[in-house]
């Protein structure tokens, strides 16, 4: 029953002279190109543009969990835009997003002008420094989350001890603009190593003799800061920006994990009311008309990235 | 006196630096203190509004590891996260090496579209494809398997290790490539052989950014998985150890804490790597 070459070679397999022509062909640059991209161009047209296409279509029908739905135009759109929640929503993104991505910007960089001093165990305080943001973020909000309880909340606890608060202080997650700052902290805290460490290295890019040169002109520190630095970081803090700006944007574990968008949808993000709208309530086609609502920023991002990178 | 004087000078500039730096080193380390803190403390201490929150007076208890020993999937939980972290990472490191060669090298028609493609992709957050995602995960019949994670992960794993390595092959000279192939190497014996060993670090940067953002993925493992079987260690420490009203505070701290330590023994002992693969501006934040 053994096959031997004959049988191959009678079957029509190919033989040396095929393979060799066969290796020819794939040693072509632009065939072996083609051929290294496509797993990747594959996964991405599969499980990236297909269900875009699919959200679209979504948000376009009345598409429940479970039953196929029917196409129904822009309805979902006009009740979205027609819903408090929503607008509410988009109004609590704009602030998350804008005072977030400020404070991380300004002490981001704060804290990259300290870490580039010269100091004993810069390693360790490095390290100590970008922890947050490599710690998973559902599980650190868990113990911001207690940090914040309505009752034991060591915030309250120290700043009452301390004279800054009265007793009994207040309820952090359960109050619309304590909501709402709570949520940011989280945020900042976990966003700002990524600045810091991005600006960081910016810092350190800027050659020596532009501080000296500014110095023999006499130039105070905060001069030198304003006219030297900040102008050389620009290229950095631009981009840093416009990244932290979509993942802002479309942050959810942060806000998912304190207030599930409470209370009274004061915190709701588009990604947690798209989850609340279309996995809890089962409205597929409403959740992926209102997540479809992050495309313009990311479009945007996507724009000015682009079009900086070509200035590069 | 002048180096009295410049003494005096570098003390005051070192006391600048530490005193500047100190508050964002407790804001930054201070939850994962009290998590530590509230896991070892007794019920009786953890709720009594008269203690001292900051640390443990009336002894430590192992109550709070026990729950979630014996009372949880929690082991399950772990050996998800570490199957799927891993088998994802290793998928898509091999698809990106092999995108990121060819894009970084490789001369031919649309290379430059492909290159912005996986940028845009790159961009993408989880939280704009998550529905659409959750209809194929059930189509492929793997919803409620932690295949699902490992199918969906590579969506956000490929464009960024694509993009992270491009950087890197760039890096490394074109002669040598060049020479190879004039001594009669094969194309891929040549990346496999030549590229790759030189890549090394680049890979190792992005095989343990894919493990962290994989291991430390919410929405997905999130929406995809309800049955406790198939949670992620992230997930079923979130989700399930809250019962209807009850907070489980001390084991919610405990499962937060163990849940961390691989992200946490693989960042102490890769520090350098985590802080280059950062500044190499091509990280989510």
């Amino acid at each position: 029953m053994a096959v031997g070459p004959r049988v191959l070679e009678a079957a029509g397999l190919p033989g040396p002279g095929r393979l060799a022509r066969l290796h020819e062909w794939w040693e072509q640059e632009h065939v072996f190109g083609y051929g290294l991209i496509m797993p990747a161009l594959l996964l991405l047209v599969c499980l990236v543009a297909y269900p875009f296409g699919m959200a679209i279509y979504f948000s376009l029908s009345d598409y429940w969990v479970g039953s196929p739905g029917t196409f129904i135009g822009f309805e979902n759109y006009r009740q979205i835009l027609a819903s408090e929640t929503f607008r509410q929503a988009v109004w609590n993104s704009f602030v998350f997003t804008i005072i977030a991505v400020v404070l991380k910007t300004v002490l981001g960089i704060w804290l990259a002008m300290l870490l580039i001093r010269s100091m004993r165990f810069k390693r360790a305080i490095r390290g100590a420094v970008l922890l947050p943001w490599v710690i998973p973020t559902a599980l650190s909000t868990l113990a911001w989350w207690w940090m914040f309880d309505s009752l034991y909340s060591v915030v309250n606890w120290t700043a009452i001890r301390l004279g800054i608060l009265s007793a009994p202080g207040p309820n952090w997650l359960g109050q619309a603009s304590y909501a709402m700052a709570a949520v940011i902290a989280v945020n900042v805290w976990r966003g700002l190593p990524f600045f810091a460490i991005t600006v960081l290295a910016g810092l350190v890019s800027i050659p020596r003799e532009f501080y000296e040169a500014a110095e023999v002109d006499g130039a105070s520190p905060w001069a030198r800061f304003c006219h030297v630095t900040l102008p050389l970081l620009k290229p950095v803090i631009a981009v840093v920006v416009l990244f932290s700006t979509i993942f802002t944007f479309a942050d959810f574990n942060i806000v998912w994990v304190l207030t599930r968008g409470g209370p009274m949808n004061t915190t709701h993000l588009f990604a947690t009311l798209a989850y609340q709208v279309g996995l809890n309530g089962g409205n597929l086609g409403q959740g992926a008309a209102i997540s479809l609502f992050l495309f313009p920023m990311l479009a945007a991002v996507v724009f000015f990235q682009l079009r900086y990178i070509r200035q590069e | 006196m002048a180096s009295a004087a410049g003494r005096n000078q570098r003390l005051r500039s070192g006391l600048y630096t530490y005193s500047g730096l100190a508050p964002f080193v407790f804001f930054a380390l201070f939850p994962f203190y009290f998590m530590l803190v509230t896991s070892f403390k007794s019920n009786a201490e953890l709720y009594n509004l008269k203690a001292i929150p900051f640390w443990i007076q009336s002894g430590l208890t192992g109550d709070h590891y026990s729950l979630l020993f014996f009372k949880t999937d929690f082991f399950v939980w772990m050996k998800n996260s570490l199957i799927i972290s891993v088998v994802a990472t290793g998928v898509s490191l091999l698809i990106s090496i092999l995108a990121g060669y060819s894009l970084a090298r490789l001369r031919f028609a649309g290379v430059a579209s492909f290159g912005t493609a996986v940028f845009i992709t790159y961009l993408v957050p989880p939280t704009l494809l998550f529905l659409p995602l959750s209809q194929v995960v059930v189509w492929l019949g793997i919803s409620d398997t932690i295949w699902s994670l490992i199918v969906t992960y590579p969506t956000f794993l490929v464009p960024f290790s694509t993009w992270l390595l491009m950087g890197y092959f760039r890096t490394i000279p074109k002669e040598v490539e060049e020479c190879a192939l004039v001594d009669g190497a094969s194309r891929m014996q040549t990346l496999w052989r030549i590229v790759l060993p030189m890549a090394v670090p680049g890979i190792v940067c992005a095989a343990l950014f894919g493990f962290t953002l994989t291991w430390n993925e919410f929405i997905y493992a999130l929406t995809f998985v309800s049955q406790t079987a198939s949670k992620t260690a992230v997930v079923g420490v979130t989700a399930d150890l809250i019962r209807g009203d009850i907070y489980y505070w001390g084991s919610l701290m405990a499962g937060a804490v163990l849940a961390s330590v691989p992200i946490a023994v693989v960042y102490v002992v890769f520090l350098d790597y985590y802080v280059s693969g950062l500044t190499a501006g091509a990280v989510k934040g």
